[in-house]
C-alpha cells in the first residue's frame, strides 16, 4: 500500500452525492470510461468536457466498420477497433475517454485490464440519471428505436455494479444523479505525483545510503550543502548556495549505524524542499513493519527496528507517514532525467500502476534466486533505449558507469564502499568512501574489483536492429527531430553492414552540403554574389571563403596510438580514415601508414596535449580525387571524353565534306565544331583530378576543421581556429598535409566582396574546383533556425564533369538554371544537425548505439533522391 | 553520334532510293532523344555515301524519360557517352529515318532491294563490351568482313588502356534491309549497357529485328541475355545513389544478387558442390530435429527452396541485409503463388548480423551458408554475439570455403578468393579455431564436417561446423 501518484477509490466515495457546481478532478494521463444507460447524455458530456479525438464512441466505431452507427450486430468488431485505437493512444500517453453504454461489469473489466496493461489509471464517470430523463431523451432521437424495457434493464445493470466499481479497478469513481448535476459539473486535471518535468534542477543525485550517516554529512559538505543542526547537534537539513537540490534514489534505511539519523536529516531536506526522495523497497518494508504487518524482519531491517524504538513515538509516527508518501519515481527537468530506486524502461515511465510500482522498487526479477538466495535480477539498462537519462541504485556496484545512457549509484557504502553522488546536469561523479564495513553483504562485493555478478556487462556498444531499421525518429538538438524514411534505412542498412567500417570506429559522416543559388550571369550557372547575399539575409556580417580542394571528402579518426601503425588493436581502439559512406579509404597497410603519419603531425603540432585528448576526428578532404574515384574517373569521365573524341571530330568531317558539295548543313557543322570544343575542355577539367599516386607518395589530406576529441566538439569554435589548426598540421608534416588557401569577407563591405570574387575568379579560371563560403564564427543560427554551415560555389569548368561537356551553351544553360534547391538545402540542414548530434554523443560518451543512430541516420537521408548535381 | 554506309554498286546513288532519302539534301526528322540528321558526304556513280547524325539533347534526354522526376536520377545518367557513342539510341533514330528500307520496301528501285549490294559502314565510337573481339564475334557470322580499332581511354594517361569504344568499319555485300537491320540489334547488344531512354516496348521491336537471321547466330543466347539482362528497375536507385555519394560506380554497390549466367563472377564452386552443401545442411538440420529454422544470409533463397521440401520444418524464416535479395528470393520460392499453409511456413525478414534482434530469438536452428566469410573480421564478434549470444537457437550450422582447396580451382590464381565479395577465407585450422573459440564463450558443442570430396591432401573444397548448445546453458534458459 502507498500514497502513490494519485488518490484511492475510497476517496472517491465522499463524491457520490449530487450537489451542483462541483469540481470533478480526474488524472490528465488516464483512460476515461464513462457508463451509463442509452439516453444519459454520455455524448454530450463527452462533446462538451473532451477534445472530439479524445473521445471513443461505440456508435462511431460501429458506423467505422459497417456504415450503420446503429447496427447491434457490428458490435463485436466495433470494440475490436476501438480497443485497438484505445491502446495505440495509451501507448502514446495521451487521455482517452471511452464513450459506450458500459453499463456490464465484464465491458468495464476489458477497458481496466486495457489500463493496467498500459500503466495509467482507469477512471469511471458515471451517468446515473432518472429513467424518465433516459427514455424521454431516447424517444427524441429518430434514428433509434430502443424500448424503454432495454433502458429500464440497463440501468438495473448499472446500479447494481455501481457500488463495487472501485473493486473493479477504477481509481476514481464519478457519479452524476441528475440533468442539474451533469449541467453544473466542471473537470480539472491533476498532474500526476511523478511529474516534475516542469522542475530543471539543477540536482545532486545521491545513491543508496542505507543508514551511513556519517558518510552522507560528508558527500553533502563535498557537494557544496551547509548542513542544519539541531539543538541537539544532530542533521535536519542540508542548504545549498546555489539552490541546487539533492534527491535521493531510495534505501536511507537499514544494515547502516543509523537510520534515523539519515531519516531525520533527509526528511527535513524534503520538508524544506532542499530535496526529493523516491522510494526504495527498504522503504516499503519499513511502512509495512511499522504499520504491524507481517513482514521477515531481515536484510537490516532489524536493526533500523532497533534504532527506532529509540526515538518517540511522533518520530516513529512521521517516518512511516514520510516512507509512506513517498511516489514511485520522479521525472524531471522536461522528460530529460528519470529517478528511480531500481530502474524504469521507458514505457512505464510517467506512468502510474502497480507495476510501475513493482518494477521502481524492485527492479525486473526474474522470479528466480541465486546461489545466495537473492532475487535474480534481469538487467533492464542492457536493453534501455529510452530518451530519459536514468539514474537509480539498488544494485551495489564497485564503480558506477554508464549504459546505455542510465547509471547505477549504489557503490555499497554500508558493505564498505562508497556514497556516490553524480551531479546533473554536469554529469560529474561525487563520491566519499566509507568509514568502514558495515554490513557483510549475502552475495561478496568487491571482490578484486570484479565486476558483480548480477549487473549486465557492460555491453553497451551492442547495437540492435531496432536502433536503424524501419522509420527512425532521431532527436536533434540544432533541428529537433529528423525523421528518416523506411526505404531508405533500408538501403542504409546494406551498405552500412556491408561495406562501412565497425561502428566503433565510425563516429561521424559529412553531411551533404548545398550549391549556392543558381547565378544568371552569362555563361554562369554558380557564383560567389549569391553566396554572399544569403549570408547576409540570414544576418551574418562576416563569412571565410575556403578554397575547395580536388579530391574527395574524407573523415580522419586519429588516435594517438595510431603513430605505433600497430593494425592489429581492437577495433575500439583503432583510427580510421574513410569515406562519405563509412568505408575505408585504404586497405588496412595503407590505412595504418597514414595514420601513422597524421598522428605524428597532431602530436608534434601539440594537438592532443592541448585538446586533452588522445584521440582527434578531422575533417579533410583527401586528395587526388584518382586516388579514390579512379575507377568511376576512367569508366565514366574518361569514356565520355574518349567517345567524344572519336565521334565528334568525324561528324565534323563527314559534314564538312557535304558542306563541300554544296549541302546546306552550316548550321549543323557549326554546332558540331562547338562540341568539339566543349569535349576538349570536359576533358581538360577530369584530367586535372588525376594524378599518379604509390603507397603514401603523390596523396595529400588537407584537413579544415577539427571535428571532435574526447569530451569536446568544436563545430562552435570560429574557422580561424580550424584552419590555423590545419596549418599547424601542415607545418608538422608538409609532405602529407596541406593546409586550405581562404579569404574572410565582410559582408557589409563591398570592396571587400568584390576582392573574394576576384579570387574564386582566379582559381576557378585555372581549372580549380571553386570554393566554400561559410559563417566565419562556424554555427550560426538566423531567422530560421540553423543556417547553412556553407555553401559551395563551384567553377564554371570544373561543373563540365557535373553538368555534361556542353552544359555552358546558351540554350542547355538556360534550362539548367531551373533547379531546385530546396530539397538540397534541407537535407543538408538535417544532416548537419545530425552530424553535430552525433558527434555531441560520442564526445558526452554515450552508449554506441546513441551515436550510430545519428551516422546511420546521415547515411539513409544520402540516399534520397534528390538532384545528385547539386 | 554518327553512322555513315556506304555503296560502289552502280550506279551508287541508287543507295538514295533505297533509303528513301534524297542525296542532294540534307533532312532532319525528330526522335525522342533529339534531332536525326540524314545528309550525304558524297553522291556519285561511283560511291555514295550516306551519313546518319543523331544530335542528341541530353537535357531534354533526361526530362523526356522521366517526366518532372529528374531528382530519381543517378549522376550517371546525366553526364554519360550517350550523346557521342553508337548504341540503342542510334538504332532507334536509324529504324526511324530508315524505316522503309529497313522492311525492305522502295517505290523506286523495288527490283534493288532483294539485291546484295558491297556496302561499307563506319561508326566512328561504337560502345562495344568486350571489345574489337567481340564486334568480330557478332558481326563475322552474319558475312561482314570485320575492321575494328579500339579507342584509348586518354592519350594522357596511357596505362588506363582502351576505352569500350571501338571505331567499326564493316565491308560486305549485303542487302541494305539486312544491313541495318543487323545494325538496329547490333548496336544495343554490343553496347550491353542499361537502355535508360529506350521504352521497353522499343526493346521488343529491337528483338523483332533479329528475326529470320538471329536464331542461327552462333552467339544467339548472348544476345538475348545482354537485352534481358539490362532491364533497368528503377528500385535500385537507393542504393545507386549511395554509391554516387563516395565516387563509385552506381551499380558496384548493388552486387547482391548475380544476375544469372552472366559470366562475370568468379565464381568457381561446381555446381554440384552448391548441391551437397544442400544437402549437408539439411542432413545436419534433420539430426538436429528443429523444427523452427532460420537461414541467415539466406541470399536470393536457394537453401530456402531446398528446406521448404522439408516437411519437418514448420517455420522457415530467411534473412539477408539486402532488399533486392529478399525481393529475389521471393520470386524463386513463388511467393504469391504458394499455397496458404505452405506459405505460412515461410517468413522473409531484412536485417542484417552485426545488429541483434529480437525477430531472432527462440528458433531451434540456424543456417549461415556461405556467410561468414562476407564479413569484414572486425564484424565478427558482432555475428558472434546476435547470433550465438542474442539469437541463441539449439542448433547452429557455420559453412565456409577451405582454402586450402582453392589450388584445386584452375582458373583462380594464385592466393585469389572465389568471389570478389569475400573479406577473407579460412583454412581448416582458422575455421576450427574461430568456431572452437564461439563454442567456449557462447555454451556450445561444436563438431566439424566437410562437404564436397575429402582430398586427402587439402581437404575438402567447403568445411561445415554444427553447434549444439550445451544442456547447461539451454537448461538454465528454460528455468
Amino acid at each position: 500500500m502507498s500514497a502513490d501518484d494519485v488518490q484511492g477509490p475510497e476517496d472517491a466515495a465522499e463524491e457520490t452525492d449530487g450537489r451542483g457546481g462541483r469540481a470533478l478532478a480526474i488524472p490528465d494521463l488516464a483512460l476515461v470510461v464513462l457508463v451509463g444507460a442509452s439516453g444519459s447524455g454520455k455524448s454530450t458530456f463527452a462533446r462538451r468536457h473532451f477534445a472530439p479525438t479524445q473521445v471513443l464512441s461505440s456508435d462511431f466505431f460501429r458506423g467505422l466498420v459497417a456504415d450503420d452507427e446503429n447496427d447491434q450486430a457490428a458490435t463485436p468488431d466495433a470494440f475490436d477497433v476501438l480497443h485497438y485505437t484505445a491502446a495505440t493512444r495509451l501507448r502514446a500517453g495521451r487521455l482517452t475517454v471511452v464513450d459506450a453504454t458500459n453499463v456490464r461489469r465484464e465491458d468495464r473489466a476489458s477497458l481496466v485490464r486495457l489500463a493496467k496493461d498500459h500503466d495509467v489509471l482507469p477512471v469511471a464517470i458515471v451517468l446515473d440519471l432518472p429513467e424518465s430523463v433516459c427514455i424521454e431523451r431516447n424517444a427524441a432521437r429518430p434514428d433509434r428505436e430502443l424500448s424503454a424495457a432495454v433502458i429500464r434493464r440497463q440501468r438495473s445493470e448499472l446500479r447494481r455494479g455501481l457500488r463495487g466499481l472501485g473493486r473493479e479497478g477504477f481509481r476514481k469513481v464519478l457519479v452524476l444523479r441528475s440533468p442539474e448535476d451533469v449541467e453544473a459539473a466542471v473537470l480539472t486535471y491533476e498532474k500526476q505525483y511523478n511529474d516534475r518535468r516542469e522542475d530543471p534542477g539543477p540536482f545532486d543525485v545521491i545513491g543508496d545510503v542505507h543508514g551511513c550517516r556519517a558518510e552522507l554529512e560528508e558527500l553533502l559538505g563535498r557537494l557544496g550543502y551547509t548542513i542544519t543542526r539541531d539543538d541537539r547537534g544532530r542533521p535536519v537539513d542540508a542548504v545549498h548556495p546555489d539552490g541546487r537540490r539533492a534527491v535521493f534514489v531510495g534505501d536511507l534505511v537499514d544494515r547502516g549505524p543509523d537510520s534515523p539519523g539519515v531519516l531525520r536529516l533527509v526528511m527535513g531536506m524534503v520538508a524544506a524542499r532542499h530535496a526529493l526522495c523516491v522510494p526504495g523497497n527498504h522503504e516499503n518494508k519499513l511502512v509495512r513493519a511499522l504499520r504491524g504487518r507481517n513482514v521477515q524482519i531481515s536484510h537490516g531491517l532489524e536493526e533500523t527496528l532497533t534504532q527506532l524504538a529509540a526515538e518517540p513515538e511522533e518520530f516513529r509516527g512521521a517516518v512511516e507517514e514520510f516512507c509512506y508518501g513517498l511516489v514511485s519515481h520522479y521525472v524531471l527537468d522536461g522528460g530529460a532525467l528519470v529517478v528511480v530506486h531500481a530502474g524504469l524502461p521507458e514505457k512505464l515511465q510517467g506512468r502510474s500502476s502497480g507495476r510501475v510500482r513493482s518494477f521502481a522498487l524492485y527492479g525486473d526479477t526474474t522470479g528466480e534466486t541465486d546461489e545466495f538466495g537473492l532475487p535474480v535480477r534481469y538487467p533492464w539498462a542492457k536493453d534501455y533505449r529510452g530518451r530519459a537519462m536514468v539514474l537509480y541504485g539498488h544494485t551495489p556496484v564497485p564503480e558506477p558507469e554508464w549504459v546505455n545512457n542510465t547509471m547505477c549509484l549504489d557503490t555499497g557504502c554500508v558493505f564498505g564502499g562508497k556514497l556516490t553522488a553524480l551531479r546533473y546536469p554536469e554529469r560529474e561523479l561525487v563520491a566519499v568512501p566509507a568509514a568502514r564495513t558495515y554490513y557483510e553483504p549475502a552475495r561478496p562485493f568487491l571482490v578484486d574489483g570484479a565486476a558483480p555478478p548480477l549487473q549486465p556487462a557492460r555491453d553497451a556498444d551492442v547495437l540492435d536492429i531496432e536502433d536503424v531499421l524501419g522509420k527512425r525518429v532521431v532527436e536533434t538538438r540544432l533541428a529537433g527531430r529528423v525523421t528518416v524514411r523506411e526505404e531508405n534505412a533500408a538501403a542504409a542498412i546494406e551498405v552500412m553492414s556491408r561495406f562501412a567500417l565497425a561502428p566503433q570506429q565510425l563516429l561521424h559522416l559529412p553531411p551533404t552540403m548545398s550549391p549556392v543559388a543558381t547565378s544568371q550571369l552569362p555563361g554562369l550557372l554558380e557564383h560567389p554574389a549569391e553566396a554572399f547575399a544569403h549570408y547576409r539575409d540570414e544576418g551574418v556580417d562576416r563569412v571565410v571563403c575556403e578554397e575547395k580542394h580536388m579530391g574527395s571528402r574524407a573523415v580522419a579518426l586519429v588516435r594517438r596510438d595510431d603513430v605505433l601503425g600497430d593494425p592489429d588493436r581492437p577495433v575500439e581502439r583503432r583510427g580510421a580514415v574513410h569515406t562519405r559512406t563509412g568505408r575505408s579509404f585504404f586497405a588496412p597497410d595503407l590505412t595504418a601508414a597514414v595514420l601513422a603519419r597524421l598522428a605524428a603531425a597532431v602530436e608534434e603540432a601539440g594537438l592532443f596535449d592541448e585538446l586533452g585528448s588522445d584521440w582527434v576526428l578531422l575533417d579533410t578532404e583527401l586528395l587526388p580525387w584518382s586516388a579514390k574515384a579512379g575507377e568511376l574517373i576512367r569508366s565514366q569521365y574518361a569514356s565520355v571524353g574518349a567517345a567524344a573524341r572519336a565521334a565528334v571530330p568525324a561528324a565534323v568531317a563527314e559534314l564538312e565534306r557535304a558542306a563541300a558539295r554544296g549541302l546546306d548543313v552550316g548550321a549543323l557543322l557549326d554546332r558540331q565544331r562547338q562540341r568539339a570544343g566543349d569535349a576538349a575542355a570536359f576533358t581538360d577539367a577530369y584530367r586535372r583530378y588525376c594524378w599518379p599516386t604509390d603507397g603514401l607518395s603523390g596523396i595529400s589530406v588537407a584537413p579544415f576543421q577539427v571535428l571532435a576529441a574526447e569530451g569536446a566538439t568544436f563545430a562552435e569554435r570560429e574557422h580561424a581556429w580550424h584552419l590555423a589548426v590545419a596549418d599547424r598540421l601542415a607545418a608538422a608534416d608538409p609532405e602529407l598535409v596541406r593546409g586550405t588557401a581562404h579569404r574572410y569577407v565582410d559582408l557589409t563591405d563591398p570592396v571587400s566582396e568584390e576582392a573574394a570574387t576576384a579570387w574564386w575568379t582566379e582559381l576557378t579560371a585555372a581549372g580549380g574546383e571553386g570554393m566554400v563560403v561559410k559563417p566565419a564564427a562556424n554555427l550560426t543560427r538566423g531567422r530560421r533556425g540553423v543556417v547553412q554551415p556553407g555553401l559551395k560555389v563551384r567553377g564554371r569548368e570544373y561543373l563540365r564533369i557535373i553538368y555534361g561537356p556542353d552544359y555552358t551553351r546558351p540554350e542547355n544553360l538556360d534550362r539548367l538554371r531551373e533547379r531546385n534547391l530546396g530539397r538540397k538545402r534541407g537535407l543538408a540542414q538535417r544532416e548537419y544537425a545530425l552530424g553535430i548530434e552525433g558527434l555531441e554523443r560520442a564526445a558526452r560518451g554515450e552508449p554506441l548505439w546513441r551515436v550510430h543512430e545519428c551516422v546511420f541516420a546521415v547515411l539513409a537521408l544520402e540516399s534520397e533522391p534528390v538532384d545528385p548535381r547539386l | 553520334m554518327l553512322l555513315t554506309l556506304s555503296t560502289t554498286h552502280r550506279p551508287a546513288t541508287d543507295l538514295g532510293f533505297l533509303l528513301h532519302k534524297n542525296p542532294e539534301r540534307a533532312q532532319s526528322v525528330d526522335v525522342s532523344a533529339g534531332r536525326v540528321h540524314v545528309f550525304y558526304p558524297e553522291a556519285s556513280d561511283e560511291r555514295c555515301t550516306v551519313a546518319l547524325l543523331l544530335d542528341v539533347d541530353p537535357i531534354a534526354l533526361v526530362r523526356n524519360a522521366r517526366g518532372t522526376a529528374t531528382e530519381g536520377f543517378s549522376l550517371g545518367q546525366y553526364v554519360n557517352d550517350r550523346p557521342y557513342a553508337a548504341s540503342s539510341l542510334l538504332a532507334v533514330a536509324l529504324g526511324k529515318a530508315f524505316a522503309s528500307a529497313r522492311r525492305g520496301v522502295s517505290k523506286e528501285r523495288p527490283d534493288l532491294v532483294d539485291v546484295a549490294l558491297p556496302l561499307e559502314i563506319h561508326l566512328p565510337a561504337l560502345s562495344c563490351r568486350g571489345g574489337v573481339e567481340m564486334a568480330q564475334r557478332f558481326f563475322a557470322p552474319l558475312g561482314w568482313t570485320v575492321g575494328a580499332r579500339p579507342v584509348p581511354l586518354d592519350e594522357t594517361f596511357p596505362h588506363w588502356g582502351d576505352s569500350r569504344y571501338v571505331d567499326l568499319r564493316l565491308t560486305g555485300t549485303q542487302r541494305v534491309a539486312d544491313a541495318i537491320n543487323h545494325l538496329y540489334v547490333g548496336l544495343p547488344v554490343l553496347d550491353d549497357a542499361k537502355h535508360y531512354w529506350v521504352s521497353s516496348d522499343e526493346i521488343d521491336k529491337l528483338l523483332r529485328a533479329g528475326e529470320g537471321w538471329l536464331a542461327t547466330h552462333p552467339d544467339r543466347d548472348l544476345v538475348t541475355r545482354r537485352y534481358l539482362a539490362h532491364r533497368v528497375s528503377f528500385a535500385r536507385a537507393a542504393m545507386s545513389r549511395l554509391a554516387e555519394v563516395d565516387d563509385l560506380e552506381p551499380d558496384s554497390l548493388d552486387d547482391a544478387v548475380v544476375t544469372a549466367g552472366s559470366g562475370d563472377e568468379q565464381d568457381e564452386r561446381p555446381v554440384p558442390l552448391v548441391l551437397q552443401r544442400h544437402g549437408a545442411v539439411v542432413a545436419a538440420l534433420r539430426a538436429s530435429g528443429a523444427a523452427r529454422v532460420l537461414d541467415l544470409g539466406c541470399g536470393s533463397g536457394a537453401l530456402l527452396a531446398a528446406l521448404l521440401k522439408e516437411g519437418a520444418l514448420t517455420e522457415i524464416v530467411g534473412v539477408d541485409v539486402s532488399h533486392r535479395a529478399l525481393e529475389a528470393a521471393a520470386r524463386r520460392l513463388h511467393l504469391d503463388r504458394l499455397p496458404d499453409r505452405q506459405r505460412a511456413r515461410v517468413t522473409l525478414l531484412q536485417g542484417a548480423l552485426t545488429y541483434t534482434d529480437a525477430r531472432l530469438r527462440g528458433y531451434d536452428a540456424a543456417v549461415l551458408m556461405e556467410v561468414v566469410e562476407h564479413l569484414d573480421p572486425d564484424r565478427l564478434p558482432a555475428l558472434e554475439r546476435t547470433v550465438f549470444a542474442d539469437a541463441a537457437p539449439g542448433t547452429v550450422i557455420v559453412t565456409t570455403p577451405n582454402v586450402e582447396h582453392n589450388v584445386r580451382y584452375e582458373a583462380l590464381l594464385p592466393g585469389g578468393m572465389r568471389h570478389r565479395d569475400h573479406r577473407f577465407e579460412w583454412n581448416r585450422a582458422e575455421f576450427a579455431g574461430w568456431a572452437t573459440g564461439v563454442a567456449a564463450r557462447r555454451g556450445y558443442a561444436v563438431r566439424f564436417l566437410g562437404v564436397g570430396t575429402d582430398d586427402p591432401e587439402v581437404g575438402p573444397p567447403t568445411q561445415m561446423a554444427v553447434f549444439t548448445r550445451s544442456a547447461a546453458v539451454a537448461g538454465e534458459d528454460a528455468a
